[in-house]
């Protein structure tokens, strides 16, 4: 491990590791999309030829299709939440200059030093103690709460990225707090915005730990492939849905990254050195 | 970390309205959702299980049971010891990524980070069950290698071991890892290590010297974040995991599912966020030794 560009040796040894590592990365995953077109019910080698029957079988599911459904309303739902959360709790840390606003965005992020089944244990307490019990609502606030660290940090590495001259100015220029929040603050960071909701979509659609404490007669997607893991029968099936699921994931986490990306030169050509403090913000939240 | 202390100009517009507005959803959340609902599992570790939802009377024999049966004991020193693998694993692994990423990538970065990061977003329990496929008996990498000749039959070895857990479970937390170090390395002033040569330190000793003990504080991000859901995980040792890979989170998982004593449960999670704490004040405590940073 040599330093700096001029020694390149050691920059070539690292880039074959660093191959190597995502090869470790996605090997394992992508033999899922593999053996959801294999034509056996073995997930082994040799392969036994090319079939698109495990996915035939996906269709006229109805307790995927409405496990399916109920992932998607749930993650529309929870996502919106999350956001708004994480637009409000990260503008008031930022721009609130109160200790409760402070506090409140810290402890928002703390969902990140419990463990998951903490987490659902502790709401599924909650969620009897209000009599709301097991239920769609219950899993909402569990998503939530699940995908607030996300929405907090990607919309307050947003804020701060702002010229603070801007908000100044609208403020100098007579616009009232909320009319500098929702014509100034929100357009310049609606792509943020939209990465938050779509990666807060992703995280309640993926999500499993919590969400089996949470959920009642009608479960989510993963609880649905949870229920099938038992049955040996069925595993190409869950790799046929686990390929769609995979797909889905993919797309929707490239786009977010491309908004936020786009997000950073949004307010103005930003001098690059503002562009990389942005970079930086964004990524700091696991070191904080 | 970068709480704007004070803006110079004031602000006499601000309204109550907007303010408590603004304050309310991340206020419900925070207080009631997180600090409310950890409050109720503190407060029902210190029942006794009656069958009804808060239990009734306050003891303290849930501890005790949890500090006197060994058993309890052997799975949290058992998850331990996986959670300190595999966070030892990916934090190893990651940190040369992490390195080549900060000072080697140059116009590929943006790809790699990408890449790097992309897993992150897709399904953890998909994740878990690739491994499951993997190794499973009659699975991939069996297969693969009586396929190739290398072995003539297929072994029991691979599914349900506590290796196998650590090896999932490092699997689908590597993504977590590059991240805090990377932005560590990516934050270290160049002109430090610039200045390290130049007064003639070999690569590695300014590596050793320079580099490194400027990254301690990523490093010390990466390994908490990844090894407060492993601790916890009660997902990978049931699919891959077997019998002999019980963790804590499983027992906790049972308490609140099959075994039905909900204050027992509590007080294991408690005493788990116990444990926790002393691992990130004990991280924090390196951080201020070590980390060089000021």
């Amino acid at each position: 491990m040599s330093e700096g560009r001029h020694t390149q040796r050691g920059g070539g040894w690292l880039g074959v590791y660093v191959i190597a590592y995502l090869v470790f990365l996605y090997l394992p995953v992508l033999l899922i999309p593999l053996f959801s077109f294999n034509n056996s019910i073995q997930a082994a080698f040799p392969l036994q030829g090319f079939t698109l029957h495990w996915y035939a079988t996906l269709f006229g599911n109805s307790a995927l299709t409405s496990a399916l459904l109920n992932s998607l309303v749930i993650g529309v739902i929870a996502a919106t939440g999350a956001t708004l959360c994480g637009i409000t709790v990260s503008y008031m840390d930022l721009y609130g200059r109160s200790p409760l606003a402070a506090t409140i965005s810290a402890i928002a992020r703390l969902p990140i030093l419990i463990p998951g089944v903490i987490v659902g244990i502790s709401l599924l307490i909650l969620i009897n103690l209000i009599g709301l019990g097991p239920s769609r609502i219950a899993i909402v606030l569990g998503h939530i709460l699940v995908a607030l660290p996300t929405t907090v940090v990607i919309m307050r590495s947003r804020f701060a990225a702002i010229p603070k001259t801007i908000r100044e100015a609208a403020l100098d220029l007579g616009a009232s707090d909320w009319t500098t929040f929702r014509r100034v603050m929100l357009p310049l960071s609606l792509p943020a915005i939209v990465s938050a909701f779509m990666l807060a979509f992703l995280i309640s659609f993926d999500e499993f730990i919590v969400v089996f404490f949470l959920a009642g007669t009608e479960p989510t997607l993963p609880l649905y492939i949870w229920s099938q893991l038992r049955f040996p029968r069925s595993l190409p099936t869950v790799m046929a849905l686990g390929t769609s699921i995979l797909a889905v994931s993919f797309i929707i986490a490239a786009l977010a990254e491309i908004l936020r990306h786009r997000g950073l030169s949004a307010p103005a050509p930003a001098d690059p050195s503002q562009r990389k403090q942005t970079k930086r913000g964004e990524l700091q939240w696991h070191s904080t | 970390m970068s709480t704007l202390v004070a803006t110079p100009v004031p602000e006499p517009r601000s309204s109550q309205g907007f303010r408590v507005a603004m304050l309310l959803p991340g206020a419900l959340v925070t207080f009631l959702l997180i600090l409310f609902a950890l409050g109720l599992v503190l407060f029902l570790a210190f029942r006794t299980n009656d069958g009804s939802l808060l239990g009734a009377g306050f003891t303290v024999a849930n501890f005790v049971m949890v500090v006197s049966d060994p058993l309890y004991w052997t799975v949290t020193l058992r998850s331990l010891v996986i959670a300190a693998l595999v966070t030892l694993a990916t934090v190893v692994t990651a940190y040369p990524v992490a390195y080549y990423l900060a000072f080697h990538a140059g116009r590929r970065r943006g790809l790699l980070l990408f890449l790097v990061t992309l897993p992150f977003w897709t399904s953890y329990l998909l994740r878990v069950f690739a491994w499951k496929i993997v190794l499973a008996y009659n699975g991939v990498l069996n297969s693969a290698l009586i396929e190739s000749g290398i072995w003539s039959e297929p072994t029991l070895a691979f599914l349900n071991t506590p290796a196998a857990v650590v090896v999932t479970l490092a699997h689908a937390y590597a993504p977590f890892a590059i991240l805090p170090i990377y932005v560590a390395l990516d934050t270290i002033p160049k002109s430090l290590v610039e200045a390290a040569s130049d007064l003639g330190a070999r690569p590695f000793t300014s590596f050793r010297r320079v580099v490194l003990p400027n990254s301690m504080p990523g490093v010390l991000a990466a390994a908490l974040v990844v090894f407060v859901p492993t601790v916890g995980d009660y997902v990978t040792p049931a699919l891959v995991g077997g019998p002999a890979s019980t963790m804590i989170g499983t027992l906790i998982q049972a308490e609140f599912g099959k075994a039905n004593d909900w204050p027992f449960g509590a007080a294991l999670s408690v005493a788990v966020m116990l444990v926790i704490l002393c691992v990130v004040l004990v991280a924090r405590f390196a951080d201020r030794r070590f980390g060089s940073r000021t």
